[in-house]
């Protein structure tokens, strides 16, 4: 899929389960700065709905978008502040 | 708040010597209203005085009473997530809960096969001697195919995502443990009443 953004960083976290996407996922964004979006490969069913309730339950995140593909969950995620 | 109430009844006590709209006129001559730098001062007050009350971030306090294998995952699990959702959290680990702080014994939590219907096998052959050490051995085996993270690296991470694991004292010394024995980072020497002031400040408390 033609992303509308930038993507700054790419984490790889196939083959984790949870509570490693969300966790490894904060840990990325927190290296990031404002504006910039994280990509996020999984391989854990449960990242779709656990990084989409981490990314609206905390503040200075955002949930771009989330696609599933050949056994891989892509999350993109924006730090927003 | 208390300083409000204390005014109001001021105000009502003044109104018994003076009737109710001439003590309103008398209160409040138009000269004597406060200013808009008065309000702005008061306001400013009374978010300070708010921002305290609330401490700003949200708190999570978890009570882990449990040192098997099985029970070792659900306080770490829980606390390393909330970390990423901006808790700050503290674990406070009181009897066998002591094993998952302790550096050597967490690396040999067990599985206890009796006890437990989901098991493959019946308790009476869960009993048998030895049992215990073969459902662990599978347990782990899951663990390591499953790519599901060890104790170890959970309690590893949440300590470096700023999770506070507090190690009861008086379980400290019942167990004859040394205070070297657990991990760096874990807070010794709290009792009770230190999980209960962080409970009551928690908006997330949990008995695991």
């Amino acid at each position: 899929m033609s992303a509308e953004f930038d993507i700054a960083e790419t984490l790889d976290v196939k083959g984790a389960s949870c509570p490693m996407p969300v966790v490894k996922t904060k840990s990325a964004i927190d290296g990031l700065a404002a504006g910039e979006v994280l990509e996020v490969l999984a391989t854990d069913p449960g990242s779709m709905s656990d990084i989409d309730g981490w990314a609206d339950g905390t503040e200075g995140v955002e949930l771009v978008d989330q696609t599933e593909g050949d056994d891989v969950y892509t999350h993109y995620v924006r730090k927003t502040e | 708040m208390g300083t409000d109430t204390s005014d109001a009844s001021a105000g009502e006590a003044q109104t018994e010597d003076v009737p109710a709209d001439e003590a309103s006129a008398e209160d409040m001559p138009a000269d004597e209203a406060p200013s808009r730098a008065e309000l702005a001062a008061r306001v400013d007050e009374l978010e300070d005085a708010l921002a305290e009350a609330d401490d700003g971030g949200k708190k999570m306090s978890i009570i882990a009473t449990k040192g098997t294998l099985d029970m070792a995952y659900p306080p770490l699990i829980l606390a390393s997530t909330a970390a990423a959702f901006g808790y700050e959290v503290t674990v406070f680990h009181t009897f066998w809960g002591l094993e998952i702080l302790h550096e050597e014994r967490s690396k040999d939590l067990k599985l206890s096969s009796v006890g437990n219907p989901n098991m493959p096998v019946p308790n009476a052959v869960a009993a048998l001697p030895g049992m215990d050490r073969v459902t662990t051995k599978m347990m782990e085996k899951k663990i390591a195919d499953n790519d599901t993270a060890t104790i170890e690296e959970l309690l590893e991470t949440s300590l470096d995502m700023g999770v506070e694991f507090q190690a009861c004292q008086m379980t400290i010394d019942l167990m004859g443990y040394d205070e070297d024995d657990f991990y760096d980072g874990v807070t010794t020497g709290v009792g009770a009443a230190t999980a209960l002031q962080d409970m009551a400040e928690a908006d997330i408390q949990l008995l695991v």
